[in-house]
């Protein structure tokens, strides 16, 4: 790690490359504190014809200088430190352009080493692509035939606690050997592997793999059953990131030499800003960033962090992933209009061709928003069956425990508990209305009881995150006055009830004493505009059979934040959530909540653009 | 202003070429520098090791795992055949053996002292590479492949199907707004890479394939009959191994959308020529399109520079083509670039473009809606 002085820096540059494109913000010390001033963007340039990053890098910054009226290259080099009105004091950059980091897990059991193995992978930002153990039920000829074709950057071998089987390891370690797995990225160097298993396989698996491989050991991720020791592992990860595949992909080795600071993988930046929100704010929290090629989810329950990536879901890449995965109809139920099969599927496949197009008309920006939905429930779903408590723990009970049991390696994701909800990514950041993300975020994850949401407001977050890592009080200033934006409230009474009969009933006490009294009913959604930084006392009572917290038709008072969107009540039911069967009610039911958050322009419904020229003069 | 560059597919009337051609494992050239090679002709060759067979010889022969290697009939590195004895054990006295035969044909490759399993491997895969295209190896690679060089027509699709062909070109539509009707299709079109126009059904293209018609160009095609051609959803856009017995490839994206007239007219000129197709598309990391070749190997050497307008971006005068609703698929002329951002219907504030369609209609269009064709 670099010594850097954060006292003595007043500009800092920050680029996050992804897999679409590459995004710069400026940050300067203003009076006593940190604010973002400008940002830029400019389409990634791993890809032929450029194939090297740095130059969508230059693009970016050149759209930082134009905005904010300085210079800050010179040619093709960042002026540092800053000189009166030019250059930055530091530069730093993230990346998950050209696939991100993608590897392979290796464990002796698959429920227990083998699923510590991806969580660590995980958490160092990667996409795990496959894991292997002992039992995962294939041949070991097929798991040989799998090693070789996936061609990862990287593989961590763990497996057995300290003092435990060594058999299992060596196996591993001989599949592995027997495969002679090549790296995806430059030809001639030897493919990085991670051993953080059973100390006392150590000399087995160095002695199998140490000629073929570029061997690290680091410490056992899982020493006992009963805890997992992912850091080392995790950090491991990183610094071989940096070495091995960064240095290979196009452009990296010299933007490599741009920063004095490590370039992290973009979702584990993303990570470290949302366990950090988590830690400060003492709250239960779920993050998203939906990307053009991933999907990525973040949570901390219980102070347990945990990140999965779904490697292909996404708005543009990927888009088509979620068709495949999510099926038409279930896409469709988003889409509150009438729209041909054939149609919706050659759009999709349209922007899968041309990803870096955006919606122009209302419907093409409905439709994608209702492939965002399906886009982000699926990733959640994935999140929630990873992270899990410790498989294969013996937990001790007491006789109070008796009406409480659960299972080893149950999900930590529990929406009830849930205080925070961020999202990140174009289709959530640059939503055109912010009501139209808080929409989105409550249909894909259904948070139940009382839920905070916010969205990244220009999608800063992995940039924030790893200037973290040098200067956290200057993230801490810009991510809470600059990147984060507030939108209110969601109120969500959990239990089944009947359409239109009363839910919910509220009683309001809002900033100044006003005092307002509503019920909602039953199947609908009602917003009460309530400003940022403002909060109203709520007495909110649901009906018999429904809970919003202290269990089925008690009342429960609580301080509501407002927002830029304000406190959403939301009665459209969880456990279950059902949209209509028929299309004409559920496209009524749709349109009536849309209105009831306001999230579209009036549009005419009763068609679909198919390109008539309108006249300039209106469009302009 | 930053660049604001959409760069467009490639389409050539007459442009220089190199295709690496490489094994996937080191192997031996087969050509020399400077020599002239057909599509068809194989460059390099080599074997790829068979898969890995393991067999847990101390379980089955009862012994510990550090007396395998003892047992063994054959030192490693040994061939054997099928249910040949490998390994065998005597036990009270010699009286009683136990025998492991091989299950597969190969050799032994090695022995585990701490897991008692012995990998075998089975006989190696031999793998050939062809040229691809007809022209010159300009390189060789040792151990690995070659440069093969060539020149002619070069014509990129937006995505496609199916892997590398070679043939003679057919043009089938009267123009390229025309869809590629059944009829066209017959005995004459065995062995050729048919273009059509505007757009293609899989009930057409199943009769491409039952008359032996090696390849597909086509306009516009449906995302639906995709899916019955392949038998699933396309997921990611990573194609090009597909076994569906013809290669398909779209120009202008998915529907029915009339072929560009440059890329029809292009095609139209290589009527009867031999030439090489590739269905491979991968839109993520390394960024590949389908593409057509149509060598003119003895006609002098193209000029030099190449796509301008990837490096210099779009101005007023450059022909675009709309790539999403609402004006999808048309073709119009750049008359202006506004630097200010501008609201779209979305209520999205973003950089516009104004396009005319011809007749005087211009719109305001997003700049990543549009893409740069040549003119």
């Amino acid at each position: 790690m670099t010594s850097i002085d954060p006292e003595t820096l007043n500009s800092i540059l920050a680029t996050d490359c992804g897999s679409t494109t590459t995004k710069a913000i400026l940050i300067e010390k203003r009076g006593p504190e940190y604010r973002l001033i400008v940002r830029g963007e400019a389409p990634t340039t791993v890809e032929a014809p450029f194939e090297d990053v740095t130059r969508g890098v230059l693009n970016a910054i050149m759209e930082v200088e134009e905005l904010a009226g300085r210079k800050i290259l010179d040619g093709e080099r960042i002026l540092t430190p800053q000189r009166g009105g030019e250059g930055v004091d530091l530069y730093l950059s993230t990346s998950s352009a050209g696939g991100g980091l993608q590897m392979m897990v290796s464990g002796v059991v698959k429920s227990m080493t083998g699923e510590s193995a991806q969580r660590a992978a995980l958490g160092a930002g990667a996409i795990v692509m496959d894991v292997i153990a002992s039992n995962d039920g294939r041949l070991p000829h097929q798991k040989i035939k799998r090693i070789r074709h996936l061609r990862p950057d990287m593989i961590l071998l763990s497996g057995g606690v300290d003092g435990g089987t060594t058999s299992h390891v060596a196996e591993m370690a001989e599949l592995l050997a027997a495969a002679d797995p090549k790296a995806r990225l430059g030809a001639g160097y030897e493919l990085p592997v991670i051993y953080a298993g059973n100390k006392n396989a150590v000399d087995i698996v160095r002695e199998r793999l140490g000629k073929k491989v570029a061997l690290v050991i680091t410490e056992n991720l899982r020493p006992v059953l009963e805890r997992e020791n992912l850091g080392p592992a995790r950090d491991k990860i990183h610094d071989l990131f940096m070495e091995h595949v960064m240095a290979h992909a196009p452009g990296y080795r010299k933007l490599m030499t741009w920063t004095p600071v490590p370039i992290m993988p973009t979702p584990g930046a993303v990570g470290l800003i949302i366990e950090t929100i988590a830690r400060e704010e003492g709250i239960q929290v779920i993050g998203v960033d939906i990307g053009g090629a991933t999907t990525d989810v973040f949570s901390v329950f219980q102070g347990v962090f945990n990140r999965t990536v779904s490697a292909n879901l996404g708005m543009s890449y990927s888009v088509s992933n979620v068709l495949a995965e999510a099926g038409l109809p279930n896409i469709l139920r988003w889409v509150p209009f009438e729209i041909e099969e054939r149609d919706l599927r050659n759009r999709i496949k349209n922007k899968m061709i041309r990803p870096t197009t955006i919606p122009q008309s209302l419907e093409e920006l409905i439709i994608e928003q209702a492939i965002a939905r399906e886009a982000l429930r699926l990733a959640f779903e994935q999140h929630k069956s990873l992270a899990v408590g410790l498989k294969g723990v013996q937990q001790e009970r007491t006789i109070s425990d008796t009406f409480e049991q659960t299972a080893s390696g149950e999900t930590l994701v529990r929406l009830d508990h849930l205080d925070l909800l961020v999202g990140s990514g174009g289709v959530l950041s640059h939503a055109p209305r912010r009501a139209q993300a808080a929409l989105m975020m409550l249909d894909a994850f259904l948070p139940e009881h009382i839920t905070e949401l916010a969205v990244d407001s220009i999608f800063m977050m992995p940039q924030l995150g790893v200037l973290s890592t040098v200067h956290p009080r200057a993230a801490k200033e810009v991510f809470e006055k600059d990147c984060l934006i507030r939108l209110g409230s969601s109120v969500a009474p959990v239990g089944p009830g009947k359409e239109a009969t009363t839910a919910l009933r509220v009683t309001l006490t809002l900033p100044g004493g006003k005092t307002e009294e509503f019920s909602i009913p039953y199947g609908s959604l009602r917003l009460v505009p309530l400003g940022l930084g403002e909060t109203a006392k709520a007495s909110l009572r649901p009906e018999k059979g429904l809970d919003v917290g202290e269990g089925k038709g008690r009342e429960r008072v609580v301080s509501l934040k407002g927002g830029v969107v304000g406190l959403v009540f939301d009665c459209r039911g969880r456990q279950p959530f059902r949209l209509p069967e028929a299309r004409p009610a559920r496209i009524a039911k749709l349109n009536q909540w849309n209105e009831a958050l306001g999230i579209y322009p009036p549009r005419d419904a009763s068609k679909v653009s198919v390109g008539e020229l309108a006249p300039l003069a209106a469009r302009a | 202003m930053a660049h604001s560059y959409t760069p467009g597919l490639k389409v050539s009337s007459f442009t220089k070429l190199a295709r690496e051609r490489k094994l996937p494992l080191p192997g031996e050239v087969l050509v020399s520098l400077g020599q002239r090679v057909a599509a068809e002709t194989i460059i390099a060759r080599t074997e790829l090791p068979g898969n890995v067979q393991t067999v847990n010889v101390a379980n089955l022969l009862g012994v510990l795992p550090e007396d395998v290697e003892e047992c063994l009939t054959k030192p490693p590195g040994s061939k054997i055949d099928k249910g040949e004895v490998f390994a065998e054990s005597r036990s009270f006295f010699g009286l009683f053996r136990s025998k492991v035969h091989a299950p597969v044909r190969g050799t032994i490759e090695s022995v585990s002292k701490v897991t008692g399993q012995v990998l075998l491997r089975e006989e190696p895969i031999p793998v050939e590479v062809d040229a691809y295209v007809d022209g010159t190896i300009a390189e060789i690679h040792p151990n690995s492949g070659v440069t093969v060089e060539t020149q002619g027509t070069f014509i990129q699709g937006i995505f496609g199907v199916g892997g590398e062909a070679c043939g003679e070109l057919r043009v089938c539509a009267p123009n390229p707004g025309e869809p590629l009707d059944e009829k066209a299709i017959g005995e004459p079109c065995r062995g050729k890479i048919l273009v059509g126009g505007a757009y293609v059904t899989t009930a057409v293209l199943r009769k491409a394939i039952a008359h032996g018609v090696k390849a597909v160009v086509i306009g516009g095609f449906d995302d639906h009959d995709l899916r019955e051609l392949l038998g699933y959803d396309l997921g990611v856009a990573i194609t090009g191994s597909e076994e569906i017995g013809i290669t398909l490839i779209v120009t202008e994206g998915f529907g029915s959308i009339p072929m560009a007239a440059r890329t029809f007219d292009l095609l139209r000129s290589c009527e009867g020529r031999r030439v090489s197709v590739s269905g491979a598309t991968q839109i993520r990391a390394g960024v590949l399109r389908p593409e057509i070749v149509a060598p003119r190997l003895d006609e002098g050497s193209p000029r030099d520079g190449g796509d301008s307008s990837v490096e210099e971006g779009l101005k007023p005068g450059d022909t675009v083509r709309v790539i999403r609703q609402p004006y999808f698929g048309r073709i119009g002329r750049v008359t202006a670039l506004p630097p200010e951002l501008m609201p779209l219907e979305t209520e999205a504030k973003v950089r516009v473009l104004e396009v005319d369609f011809g007749n005087g209609s211009r719109v305001l269009l997003p700049r990543a809606n549009v893409e740069m064709i040549e003119s």
